[in-house]
Protein backbone atom coordinates (compact mmCIF):
# COMPACT_ATOMS: atom_id res chain seq x y z
CA UNK A 1 0.00 0.00 0.00
CA UNK A 2 1.47 3.29 -1.11
CA UNK A 3 1.56 6.21 1.24
CA UNK A 4 1.42 9.63 -0.19
CA UNK A 5 3.42 12.71 1.81
CA UNK A 6 -0.46 14.43 2.19
CA UNK A 7 -1.30 10.85 3.11
CA UNK A 8 1.50 10.82 5.96
CA UNK A 9 0.05 14.26 7.34
CA UNK A 10 -3.64 12.09 7.90
CA UNK A 11 -1.97 9.19 9.58
CA UNK A 12 -0.44 10.89 11.37
CA UNK A 13 -3.46 13.17 12.55
CA UNK A 14 -5.36 9.87 12.75
CA UNK A 15 -2.56 8.10 15.30
CA UNK A 16 -1.83 11.33 17.62
CA UNK A 17 -5.70 12.25 17.95
CA UNK A 18 -6.87 11.27 21.28
CA UNK A 19 -9.15 7.97 21.55
CA UNK A 20 -12.55 9.31 23.36
CA UNK A 21 -14.05 5.80 23.26
CA UNK A 22 -16.26 5.34 26.52
CA UNK A 23 -15.42 8.62 27.90
CA UNK A 24 -17.92 11.93 28.22
CA UNK A 25 -16.27 13.86 25.50
CA UNK A 26 -17.04 13.72 22.02
CA UNK A 27 -13.37 15.01 19.81
CA UNK A 28 -14.45 18.20 17.97
CA UNK A 29 -11.24 19.53 16.41
CA UNK A 30 -7.48 20.35 17.14
CA UNK A 31 -6.59 23.78 18.75
CA UNK A 32 -3.29 23.34 18.62
CA UNK A 33 0.34 21.51 19.75
CA UNK A 34 2.21 22.10 22.70
CA UNK A 35 5.63 20.52 23.61
CA UNK A 36 3.55 18.35 25.84
CA UNK A 37 0.79 17.15 23.45
CA UNK A 38 -1.88 18.28 21.32
CA UNK A 39 -5.25 20.71 22.59
CA UNK A 40 -8.26 19.39 21.45
CA UNK A 41 -11.82 21.12 21.30
CA UNK A 42 -13.98 18.37 22.91
CA UNK A 43 -18.21 18.43 23.83
CA UNK A 44 -18.45 17.10 27.28
CA UNK A 45 -21.67 15.14 26.46
CA UNK A 46 -22.64 14.92 30.45
CA UNK A 47 -22.77 18.82 31.00
CA UNK A 48 -23.12 19.83 27.01
CA UNK A 49 -20.46 22.56 27.01
CA UNK A 50 -17.92 22.58 24.93
CA UNK A 51 -14.18 22.53 26.95
CA UNK A 52 -10.41 22.37 26.01
CA UNK A 53 -8.84 19.43 26.53
CA UNK A 54 -4.77 18.98 26.76
CA UNK A 55 -3.71 15.61 25.53
CA UNK A 56 0.19 13.49 25.85
CA UNK A 57 1.17 13.04 22.51
CA UNK A 58 2.07 9.49 23.38
CA UNK A 59 0.34 6.74 25.46
CA UNK A 60 2.36 6.38 28.13
CA UNK A 61 0.75 6.94 31.25
CA UNK A 62 3.69 6.14 33.22
CA UNK A 63 6.55 8.64 31.26
CA UNK A 64 7.57 11.77 33.23
CA UNK A 65 5.81 13.42 30.69
CA UNK A 66 2.20 11.69 31.49
CA UNK A 67 3.46 12.95 35.09
CA UNK A 68 4.48 16.43 34.24
CA UNK A 69 0.63 16.70 32.02
CA UNK A 70 -0.76 16.06 36.08
CA UNK A 71 1.37 18.07 37.83
CA UNK A 72 0.68 20.94 35.47
CA UNK A 73 -3.17 20.39 36.54
CA UNK A 74 -2.57 20.26 39.52
CA UNK A 75 -0.86 23.80 40.16
CA UNK A 76 -3.51 25.43 37.69
CA UNK A 77 -6.04 23.95 39.89
CA UNK A 78 -4.55 25.64 42.69
CA UNK A 79 -4.44 28.72 41.45
CA UNK A 80 -8.16 29.96 41.13
CA UNK A 81 -7.86 33.73 40.19
CA UNK A 82 -9.34 35.45 36.82
CA UNK A 83 -6.82 35.55 35.04
CA UNK A 84 -5.37 31.89 34.92
CA UNK A 85 -7.52 29.23 32.94
CA UNK A 86 -9.32 26.77 35.29
CA UNK A 87 -9.02 23.06 35.30
CA UNK A 88 -11.86 21.45 34.72
CA UNK A 89 -11.37 16.99 34.68
CA UNK A 90 -8.14 14.84 34.68
CA UNK A 91 -7.78 11.33 34.20
CA UNK A 92 -6.55 8.61 31.24
CA UNK A 93 -7.77 8.17 28.14
CA UNK A 94 -8.95 4.72 27.00
CA UNK A 95 -5.75 4.40 24.92
CA UNK A 96 -3.48 5.29 27.94
CA UNK A 97 -2.85 8.88 27.05
CA UNK A 98 -3.04 11.46 30.29
CA UNK A 99 -5.33 14.53 29.75
CA UNK A 100 -7.02 17.28 31.60
CA UNK A 101 -10.15 19.40 30.38
CA UNK A 102 -9.74 23.15 31.13
CA UNK A 103 -12.12 25.90 29.94
CA UNK A 104 -11.96 26.44 26.15
CA UNK A 105 -11.14 29.84 26.32
CA UNK A 106 -12.30 32.18 23.24
CA UNK A 107 -10.26 34.84 21.82
CA UNK A 108 -6.99 35.30 20.33
CA UNK A 109 -3.39 34.63 21.69
CA UNK A 110 -1.56 37.66 22.18
CA UNK A 111 0.91 37.30 19.66
CA UNK A 112 -2.22 37.51 17.04
CA UNK A 113 -3.69 40.19 18.94
CA UNK A 114 -1.29 42.73 19.33
CA UNK A 115 -1.93 44.40 16.43
CA UNK A 116 -5.43 45.22 16.89
CA UNK A 117 -4.02 46.94 20.38
CA UNK A 118 -4.28 50.67 19.57
CA UNK A 119 -2.70 52.97 21.85
CA UNK A 120 0.29 52.38 24.35
CA UNK A 121 -1.87 52.74 27.79
CA UNK A 122 -4.46 49.93 25.82
CA UNK A 123 -1.59 47.70 25.47
CA UNK A 124 -0.02 48.99 29.27
CA UNK A 125 -3.45 48.20 30.79
CA UNK A 126 -3.68 44.26 29.23
CA UNK A 127 0.29 43.67 30.51
CA UNK A 128 -1.12 44.58 33.71
CA UNK A 129 -3.56 41.68 33.91
CA UNK A 130 -1.16 39.42 33.03
CA UNK A 131 1.02 40.88 36.25
CA UNK A 132 -1.87 40.41 37.77
CA UNK A 133 -2.37 36.53 37.11
CA UNK A 134 1.29 36.58 37.55
CA UNK A 135 2.04 38.37 40.75
CA UNK A 136 -0.64 36.11 42.44
CA UNK A 137 0.85 32.53 40.86
CA UNK A 138 3.79 34.04 42.68
CA UNK A 139 1.76 34.54 46.20
CA UNK A 140 0.77 31.16 45.96
CA UNK A 141 4.86 30.19 45.68
CA UNK A 142 4.36 29.13 41.47
CA UNK A 143 6.61 30.31 38.52
CA UNK A 144 5.42 30.19 35.49
CA UNK A 145 8.94 29.93 33.34
CA UNK A 146 7.19 30.71 30.09
CA UNK A 147 5.35 33.70 29.84
CA UNK A 148 5.63 34.65 26.44
CA UNK A 149 3.03 36.65 24.07
CA UNK A 150 1.97 32.83 22.67
CA UNK A 151 0.89 32.00 25.94
CA UNK A 152 -1.38 35.10 26.87
CA UNK A 153 -4.98 34.58 25.71
CA UNK A 154 -7.42 37.83 25.19
CA UNK A 155 -10.76 37.75 24.86
CA UNK A 156 -13.39 39.08 23.32
CA UNK A 157 -14.04 41.60 26.38
CA UNK A 158 -10.72 42.23 26.82
CA UNK A 159 -10.16 39.48 29.54
CA UNK A 160 -6.90 38.06 29.65
CA UNK A 161 -5.54 34.69 30.95
CA UNK A 162 -2.09 32.86 31.03
CA UNK A 163 -2.11 30.09 29.88
CA UNK A 164 0.23 26.84 29.69
CA UNK A 165 2.05 26.18 32.82
CA UNK A 166 3.57 23.31 31.69
CA UNK A 167 7.02 24.39 32.82
CA UNK A 168 5.72 25.86 35.95
CA UNK A 169 7.90 25.55 39.24
CA UNK A 170 6.96 25.20 42.55
CA UNK A 171 9.39 27.38 44.84
CA UNK A 172 7.42 27.03 48.25
CA UNK A 173 5.98 24.02 48.88
CA UNK A 174 3.16 25.01 51.72
CA UNK A 175 1.89 27.89 49.75
CA UNK A 176 1.35 26.55 46.80
CA UNK A 177 -0.78 23.07 48.32
CA UNK A 178 -3.01 22.86 50.86
CA UNK A 179 -2.61 20.70 53.75
CA UNK A 180 -5.78 19.41 53.80
CA UNK A 181 -5.65 18.87 50.21
CA UNK A 182 -4.27 15.35 49.14
CA UNK A 183 -4.78 14.13 45.45
CA UNK A 184 -5.53 10.61 45.26
CA UNK A 185 -3.66 11.00 41.53
CA UNK A 186 0.11 12.44 43.24
CA UNK A 187 1.17 14.69 45.49
CA UNK A 188 3.02 17.78 44.34
CA UNK A 189 6.11 16.44 46.45
CA UNK A 190 6.30 13.14 44.55
CA UNK A 191 6.71 14.83 41.42
CA UNK A 192 10.09 15.72 39.97
CA UNK A 193 9.69 19.24 37.57
CA UNK A 194 12.34 17.93 35.51
CA UNK A 195 14.33 21.15 35.73
CA UNK A 196 17.58 19.72 37.19
CA UNK A 197 20.95 22.20 37.10
CA UNK A 198 21.61 22.72 33.22
CA UNK A 199 18.47 21.68 31.87
CA UNK A 200 17.43 25.00 29.78
CA UNK A 201 13.82 25.16 30.00
CA UNK A 202 11.90 28.46 28.29
CA UNK A 203 11.34 30.08 25.06
CA UNK A 204 14.48 31.99 23.50
CA UNK A 205 13.80 35.52 23.52
CA UNK A 206 11.67 35.64 26.34
CA UNK A 207 13.08 33.70 28.92
CA UNK A 208 15.55 35.40 31.55
CA UNK A 209 19.66 34.79 31.00
CA UNK A 210 19.51 32.34 34.05
CA UNK A 211 16.96 30.14 32.25
CA UNK A 212 18.92 30.31 28.92
CA UNK A 213 21.77 29.49 31.31
CA UNK A 214 20.35 26.70 32.27
CA UNK A 215 21.24 27.97 36.17
CA UNK A 216 17.97 27.07 37.47
CA UNK A 217 18.96 27.56 40.92
CA UNK A 218 18.94 30.89 40.40
CA UNK A 219 15.15 31.39 39.08
CA UNK A 220 12.58 32.92 40.95
CA UNK A 221 10.09 35.69 40.91
CA UNK A 222 12.76 38.17 39.11
CA UNK A 223 12.37 35.69 36.28
CA UNK A 224 8.91 35.98 35.16
CA UNK A 225 9.37 39.86 35.58
CA UNK A 226 12.07 39.50 32.54
CA UNK A 227 9.61 37.49 30.74
CA UNK A 228 6.94 40.37 31.15
CA UNK A 229 9.93 43.03 30.35
CA UNK A 230 10.08 41.18 27.26
CA UNK A 231 6.37 41.17 26.49
CA UNK A 232 6.05 44.77 27.29
CA UNK A 233 9.17 45.11 24.62
CA UNK A 234 7.22 42.95 21.95
CA UNK A 235 4.14 45.33 22.45
CA UNK A 236 6.13 48.35 22.35
CA UNK A 237 8.34 47.38 19.45
CA UNK A 238 5.07 46.23 17.74
CA UNK A 239 3.45 49.27 18.26
CA UNK A 240 6.63 50.93 16.85
CA UNK A 241 6.11 48.87 13.52
CA UNK A 242 2.78 49.34 12.96
CA UNK A 243 0.74 51.26 10.19
CA UNK A 244 0.87 54.72 12.84
CA UNK A 245 4.64 54.42 14.46
CA UNK A 246 4.52 55.91 17.83
CA UNK A 247 7.73 56.91 19.10
CA UNK A 248 8.54 55.11 22.84
CA UNK A 249 8.34 57.41 26.14
CA UNK A 250 11.81 57.38 27.71
CA UNK A 251 9.78 56.23 30.81
CA UNK A 252 8.69 53.10 29.12
CA UNK A 253 11.99 52.57 27.90
CA UNK A 254 13.56 52.53 31.14
CA UNK A 255 10.39 50.28 32.81
CA UNK A 256 11.39 47.62 29.68
CA UNK A 257 15.30 48.04 30.13
CA UNK A 258 14.55 47.64 34.16
CA UNK A 259 12.56 44.92 33.81
CA UNK A 260 14.95 43.04 31.30
CA UNK A 261 17.96 43.74 33.14
CA UNK A 262 20.60 40.72 33.20
CA UNK A 263 20.95 40.96 36.66
CA UNK A 264 18.09 39.47 38.19
CA UNK A 265 19.43 42.08 41.64
CA UNK A 266 19.24 45.21 38.87
CA UNK A 267 15.63 44.48 37.25
CA UNK A 268 11.84 44.55 39.54
CA UNK A 269 12.55 42.53 42.46
CA UNK A 270 8.70 41.49 42.13
CA UNK A 271 5.67 41.66 40.00
CA UNK A 272 4.04 44.00 42.14
CA UNK A 273 7.06 46.85 41.64
CA UNK A 274 6.41 46.00 37.60
CA UNK A 275 2.86 46.73 37.47
CA UNK A 276 3.06 49.94 40.17
CA UNK A 277 5.68 51.64 37.90
CA UNK A 278 3.08 50.72 35.05
CA UNK A 279 0.47 52.40 37.38
CA UNK A 280 2.74 55.51 37.79
CA UNK A 281 3.48 55.42 34.53
CA UNK A 282 -0.30 55.26 32.72
CA UNK A 283 -1.19 58.38 35.79
CA UNK A 284 1.64 60.35 34.60
CA UNK A 285 3.04 59.95 37.81
CA UNK A 286 7.55 59.55 37.99
CA UNK A 287 8.11 55.87 37.85
CA UNK A 288 11.01 53.90 39.54
CA UNK A 289 12.81 53.31 36.29
CA UNK A 290 13.50 56.51 35.01
CA UNK A 291 14.74 58.91 37.70
CA UNK A 292 13.93 62.57 36.16
CA UNK A 293 15.35 65.97 37.10
CA UNK A 294 14.63 68.46 39.19
CA UNK A 295 13.28 70.93 35.92
CA UNK A 296 11.42 67.83 34.56
CA UNK A 297 9.59 67.26 38.27
CA UNK A 298 8.37 70.71 38.45
CA UNK A 299 7.02 70.34 34.77
CA UNK A 300 5.76 67.08 35.28
CA UNK A 301 3.56 68.37 38.03
CA UNK A 302 2.70 71.41 36.46
CA UNK A 303 1.15 69.39 33.56
CA UNK A 304 -0.42 67.24 35.87
CA UNK A 305 -2.21 70.06 37.85
CA UNK A 306 -2.72 72.25 35.34
CA UNK A 307 -6.10 72.64 35.46
CA UNK A 308 -5.85 74.45 38.94
CA UNK A 309 -2.95 76.55 37.92
CA UNK A 310 -5.01 77.55 35.35
CA UNK A 311 -7.56 78.77 37.30
CA UNK A 312 -5.59 80.06 39.97
CA UNK A 313 -3.41 81.74 37.18
CA UNK A 314 -6.85 83.27 35.81
CA UNK A 315 -8.09 84.42 39.14
CA UNK A 316 -4.72 86.14 39.29
CA UNK A 317 -5.29 87.60 35.79
CA UNK A 318 -8.68 88.65 36.99
CA UNK A 319 -7.94 90.60 40.21
CA UNK A 320 -4.94 92.20 38.27
CA UNK A 321 -7.21 93.44 36.10
CA UNK A 322 -10.04 94.52 39.04
CA UNK A 323 -6.68 96.55 40.73
CA UNK A 324 -5.84 98.06 37.83
CA UNK A 325 -9.34 99.21 36.69
CA UNK A 326 -9.87 100.71 40.26
CA UNK A 327 -6.44 102.52 40.30
CA UNK A 328 -7.03 106.71 39.25
CA UNK B 1 5.13 -3.21 -1.32
CA UNK B 2 7.52 -4.69 1.77
CA UNK B 3 8.33 -8.78 1.24
CA UNK B 4 4.87 -10.87 1.25
CA UNK B 5 4.28 -14.31 -0.60
CA UNK B 6 2.70 -12.73 -2.97
CA UNK B 7 5.38 -11.09 -4.13
CA UNK B 8 7.71 -13.30 -4.41
CA UNK B 9 11.39 -12.07 -5.24
CA UNK B 10 13.56 -13.05 -7.91
CA UNK B 11 17.18 -13.53 -7.58
CA UNK B 12 19.27 -12.57 -9.82
CA UNK B 13 23.75 -13.09 -10.16
CA UNK B 14 24.25 -9.70 -8.77
CA UNK B 15 22.34 -10.18 -5.36
CA UNK B 16 24.27 -13.21 -4.17
CA UNK B 17 25.38 -11.35 -0.77
CA UNK B 18 23.30 -11.26 1.91
CA UNK B 19 23.78 -13.75 4.44
CA UNK B 20 20.11 -14.30 5.86
CA UNK B 21 17.12 -15.58 4.83
CA UNK B 22 13.91 -13.67 5.44
CA UNK B 23 11.17 -14.96 7.13
CA UNK B 24 7.55 -13.29 5.14
CA UNK B 25 5.31 -14.43 8.21
CA UNK B 26 7.55 -11.62 10.57
CA UNK B 27 5.75 -7.94 9.22
CA UNK B 28 7.35 -6.34 12.40
CA UNK B 29 5.20 -8.16 14.65
CA UNK B 30 4.85 -12.39 14.76
CA UNK B 31 7.37 -13.89 16.57
CA UNK B 32 8.10 -11.42 19.10
CA UNK B 33 6.58 -10.76 22.77
CA UNK B 34 5.44 -7.02 22.85
CA UNK B 35 7.49 -5.70 24.93
CA UNK B 36 9.56 -2.48 24.86
CA UNK B 37 12.68 -3.07 22.58
CA UNK B 38 11.80 -6.97 22.24
CA UNK B 39 13.54 -6.07 18.58
CA UNK B 40 16.92 -4.64 19.55
CA UNK B 41 17.24 -7.37 22.50
CA UNK B 42 16.82 -10.36 20.08
CA UNK B 43 18.88 -9.01 17.45
CA UNK B 44 21.67 -9.00 20.17
CA UNK B 45 20.68 -12.34 21.26
CA UNK B 46 23.68 -15.43 21.57
CA UNK B 47 20.43 -17.18 20.15
CA UNK B 48 21.07 -17.32 16.09
CA UNK B 49 17.45 -17.74 15.08
CA UNK B 50 16.24 -15.07 17.57
CA UNK B 51 18.58 -12.86 15.94
CA UNK B 52 17.89 -13.70 12.27
CA UNK B 53 13.77 -13.18 13.42
CA UNK B 54 14.79 -9.77 15.10
CA UNK B 55 16.88 -8.67 12.01
CA UNK B 56 13.92 -9.52 9.83
CA UNK B 57 12.10 -7.12 11.52
CA UNK B 58 14.36 -4.61 11.43
CA UNK B 59 14.52 -4.98 7.32
CA UNK B 60 11.29 -4.77 6.99
CA UNK B 61 11.06 -1.55 8.95
CA UNK B 62 13.87 0.20 7.48
CA UNK B 63 15.29 -1.28 3.89
CA UNK B 64 12.92 1.28 2.27
CA UNK B 65 14.79 4.10 4.12
CA UNK B 66 17.51 2.20 3.51
CA UNK B 67 16.81 1.50 -0.40
CA UNK B 68 15.75 4.84 -1.00
CA UNK B 69 18.27 7.10 0.84
CA UNK B 70 21.27 5.67 -0.81
CA UNK B 71 19.69 6.21 -3.87
CA UNK B 72 19.12 9.83 -3.60
CA UNK B 73 21.32 10.91 -0.97
CA UNK B 74 24.38 8.69 -2.58
CA UNK B 75 23.33 9.22 -5.86
CA UNK B 76 23.79 5.19 -6.91
CA UNK B 77 22.69 3.78 -9.77
CA UNK B 78 19.64 1.02 -8.96
CA UNK B 79 22.21 -1.93 -9.10
CA UNK B 80 24.85 -0.66 -6.57
CA UNK B 81 21.70 0.88 -4.47
CA UNK B 82 20.33 -2.89 -4.36
CA UNK B 83 23.18 -4.34 -3.61
CA UNK B 84 24.48 -2.11 -1.07
CA UNK B 85 20.85 -2.25 0.80
CA UNK B 86 21.63 -6.07 0.73
CA UNK B 87 24.89 -5.48 2.20
CA UNK B 88 24.05 -3.03 4.70
CA UNK B 89 21.39 -5.50 6.31
CA UNK B 90 23.89 -8.48 5.66
CA UNK B 91 26.75 -6.35 8.03
CA UNK B 92 24.33 -5.61 10.68
CA UNK B 93 23.88 -9.60 10.78
CA UNK B 94 27.43 -10.18 10.18
CA UNK B 95 29.27 -7.85 12.13
CA UNK B 96 27.38 -7.54 14.86
CA UNK B 97 26.94 -4.06 14.37
CA UNK B 98 23.43 -3.85 15.58
CA UNK B 99 25.10 -4.93 19.02
CA UNK B 100 27.52 -2.15 18.91
CA UNK B 101 24.60 0.14 19.37
CA UNK B 102 23.91 2.05 22.27
CA UNK B 103 20.52 3.75 22.92
CA UNK B 104 21.60 6.17 25.08
CA UNK B 105 23.98 7.77 22.74
CA UNK B 106 21.54 7.66 19.60
CA UNK B 107 18.29 6.63 18.48
CA UNK B 108 18.34 3.59 16.71
CA UNK B 109 17.30 5.38 13.25
CA UNK B 110 20.13 7.89 13.18
CA UNK B 111 23.07 5.07 14.10
CA UNK B 112 21.71 3.00 11.27
CA UNK B 113 22.16 6.10 8.62
CA UNK B 114 25.60 6.78 10.13
CA UNK B 115 26.43 2.70 9.39
CA UNK B 116 24.70 3.16 6.04
CA UNK B 117 26.41 6.41 4.79
CA UNK B 118 29.91 4.71 6.31
CA UNK B 119 28.87 2.04 3.89
CA UNK B 120 28.00 3.87 0.85
CA UNK B 121 31.10 5.98 1.51
CA UNK B 122 32.97 2.76 1.06
CA UNK B 123 31.86 1.20 -1.82
CA UNK B 124 34.62 -0.29 -2.78
CA UNK B 125 35.12 -2.10 0.02
CA UNK B 126 31.53 -3.38 0.26
CA UNK B 127 31.58 -4.30 -3.22
CA UNK B 128 34.35 -6.76 -2.52
CA UNK B 129 32.28 -8.58 0.35
CA UNK B 130 29.71 -8.63 -1.84
CA UNK B 131 31.75 -10.68 -4.11
CA UNK B 132 33.20 -12.91 -1.47
CA UNK B 133 29.79 -13.46 -0.67
CA UNK B 134 28.38 -15.52 -3.35
CA UNK B 135 26.24 -18.40 -2.74
CA UNK B 136 24.01 -17.45 0.19
CA UNK B 137 20.70 -16.64 0.47
CA UNK B 138 19.93 -13.03 0.03
CA UNK B 139 16.93 -10.69 1.15
CA UNK B 140 13.65 -10.82 -0.72
CA UNK B 141 13.34 -7.09 -1.37
CA UNK B 142 10.87 -5.75 -3.78
CA UNK B 143 12.84 -3.29 -4.90
CA UNK B 144 11.14 -2.44 -8.21
CA UNK B 145 8.26 -1.21 -5.75
CA UNK B 146 10.75 1.14 -3.92
CA UNK B 147 12.47 2.57 -7.86
CA UNK B 148 8.70 3.37 -7.99
CA UNK B 149 8.67 5.37 -4.95
CA UNK B 150 11.55 6.99 -5.69
CA UNK B 151 11.06 8.73 -8.61
CA UNK B 152 8.58 10.17 -7.14
CA UNK B 153 10.93 11.89 -4.10
CA UNK B 154 13.06 14.93 -4.32
CA UNK B 155 16.63 14.86 -3.38
CA UNK B 156 17.14 15.62 0.30
CA UNK B 157 19.12 18.53 0.56
CA UNK B 158 22.64 18.69 2.39
CA UNK B 159 21.63 19.13 5.73
CA UNK B 160 18.18 17.20 5.71
CA UNK B 161 19.25 13.66 5.81
CA UNK B 162 18.21 12.80 8.58
CA UNK B 163 14.89 14.47 8.07
CA UNK B 164 14.59 12.95 4.60
CA UNK B 165 15.47 9.35 6.33
CA UNK B 166 13.21 10.08 9.02
CA UNK B 167 10.24 11.18 6.65
CA UNK B 168 11.24 7.80 4.66
CA UNK B 169 11.28 5.63 7.73
CA UNK B 170 7.65 7.31 8.90
CA UNK B 171 6.23 6.27 5.50
CA UNK B 172 7.57 2.08 6.11
CA UNK B 173 6.32 2.40 9.54
CA UNK B 174 2.76 3.51 8.23
CA UNK B 175 2.83 1.47 5.49
CA UNK B 176 3.61 -1.74 7.44
CA UNK B 177 1.18 -1.14 9.99
CA UNK B 178 -1.56 -0.83 7.15
CA UNK B 179 -1.07 -3.75 5.81
CA UNK B 180 -1.21 -5.27 9.18
CA UNK B 181 -3.82 -3.66 9.74
CA UNK B 182 -5.89 -4.64 6.57
CA UNK B 183 -5.07 -8.11 7.22
CA UNK B 184 -6.37 -7.96 11.20
CA UNK B 185 -9.31 -6.85 9.43
CA UNK B 186 -9.92 -9.13 7.08
CA UNK B 187 -9.45 -11.81 10.47
CA UNK B 188 -12.66 -10.33 12.20
CA UNK B 189 -14.39 -9.24 9.26
CA UNK B 190 -14.52 -5.75 9.50
CA UNK B 191 -13.34 -5.12 5.88
CA UNK B 192 -15.44 -1.98 5.58
CA UNK B 193 -13.89 -0.27 8.32
CA UNK B 194 -9.90 -0.88 6.83
CA UNK B 195 -11.99 0.64 3.43
CA UNK B 196 -13.34 3.66 5.30
CA UNK B 197 -9.86 4.71 7.18
CA UNK B 198 -7.92 4.02 3.06
CA UNK B 199 -10.87 6.56 1.91
CA UNK B 200 -10.23 8.94 4.51
CA UNK B 201 -6.57 8.70 5.39
CA UNK B 202 -4.86 7.22 3.10
CA UNK B 203 -7.02 8.51 -0.47
CA UNK B 204 -8.00 11.59 -0.56
CA UNK B 205 -11.22 10.65 -1.26
CA UNK B 206 -13.61 11.23 2.07
CA UNK B 207 -13.53 14.80 1.92
CA UNK B 208 -14.89 15.34 -1.14
CA UNK B 209 -18.07 12.74 -0.05
CA UNK B 210 -20.80 13.31 2.47
CA UNK B 211 -21.07 10.84 5.10
CA UNK B 212 -24.56 10.00 3.26
CA UNK B 213 -22.89 8.94 0.31
CA UNK B 214 -20.06 7.10 2.03
CA UNK B 215 -22.63 5.00 3.64
CA UNK B 216 -24.41 4.53 0.23
CA UNK B 217 -21.46 3.74 -1.57
CA UNK B 218 -20.24 0.94 1.69
CA UNK B 219 -23.88 0.14 2.53
CA UNK B 220 -23.63 0.93 5.67
CA UNK B 221 -25.97 2.92 8.18
CA UNK B 222 -25.09 6.90 8.20
CA UNK B 223 -23.73 6.89 12.11
CA UNK B 224 -22.11 3.79 11.35
CA UNK B 225 -19.28 5.81 9.02
CA UNK B 226 -17.93 7.55 11.94
CA UNK B 227 -17.90 4.80 13.81
CA UNK B 228 -16.45 2.39 11.96
CA UNK B 229 -13.47 5.02 10.96
CA UNK B 230 -13.19 5.53 14.46
CA UNK B 231 -12.81 1.73 15.53
CA UNK B 232 -10.11 1.94 12.36
CA UNK B 233 -8.14 4.61 13.59
CA UNK B 234 -8.03 3.28 16.97
CA UNK B 235 -6.61 -0.28 15.69
CA UNK B 236 -4.20 1.48 13.60
CA UNK B 237 -3.06 3.83 16.07
CA UNK B 238 -2.59 0.48 18.60
CA UNK B 239 -0.90 -0.99 15.53
CA UNK B 240 2.00 1.55 15.04
CA UNK B 241 2.85 2.19 18.34
CA UNK B 242 3.28 -1.32 18.85
CA UNK B 243 5.71 -1.74 16.16
CA UNK B 244 7.38 1.33 18.14
CA UNK B 245 7.77 -0.21 21.19
CA UNK B 246 9.33 -2.89 19.56
CA UNK B 247 11.73 -1.01 17.76
CA UNK B 248 12.88 0.89 20.76
CA UNK B 249 15.09 0.32 23.72
CA UNK B 250 14.45 2.33 26.00
CA UNK B 251 10.99 4.56 27.29
CA UNK B 252 12.66 7.69 26.40
CA UNK B 253 13.44 6.66 22.99
CA UNK B 254 9.95 5.14 22.25
CA UNK B 255 8.33 8.68 23.43
CA UNK B 256 11.18 10.61 21.04
CA UNK B 257 10.76 7.95 18.03
CA UNK B 258 6.65 8.52 18.35
CA UNK B 259 7.27 11.82 18.46
CA UNK B 260 9.31 12.11 15.40
CA UNK B 261 6.74 9.94 13.58
CA UNK B 262 3.85 11.89 14.46
CA UNK B 263 6.07 14.83 13.30
CA UNK B 264 5.58 16.87 16.90
CA UNK B 265 8.82 18.80 17.35
CA UNK B 266 11.33 17.83 19.99
CA UNK B 267 10.69 18.79 23.36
Amino acid sequence: MKVSDSAIARLRAAVESPDLEGSRYHLLDKLGQGGMGGVYRVEDSILGRQVAMKVVAVPDSTSSLADRLLREAQIIARLEHPGIVPVHDVGTLPDGRVFYTMKLVQGKRLDAHAAELGTIPERLRLVQKVCDAVGFAHARGVLHRDLKPQNVMVGPFGEVLVMDWGLSKIIREQEATRPSDSSPILSFVSIQDGTSHGSVLGTPGYMSPEQERGDNTAIDERSDVFSLGAILQFLARDLAHSANPVARPRALTAIIKKATAVQPSNRYQDVADLSSDLSAYLDGLPVQAYPEGVFVGIWRWVVRNRVWLLMVLAYLIMRTLLILWRSP
Amino acid sequence: MFPSPAQPYTPTSRHKCAAMSHDPNLDGRSGFPLTRGSMLIAARSDDPDDRRRALSALITAYWKPVYKYIRLKWNKDVEASEDLTQQFFTDLLERDLIKNYDPRKARLRTYLRVCLDGLAANEYKASQRIKRGGGLQFLPLDFESAEGEVKQLEIPAPGSEEDFFAREWARSVFELSLERLRKECETRNRQTQFKLLELYDVDEGGKELTYEQVAHQFGIKTSDVTNYLAYARREFRKIVLEQLQQMTATDEEYRREARALLGIDPE
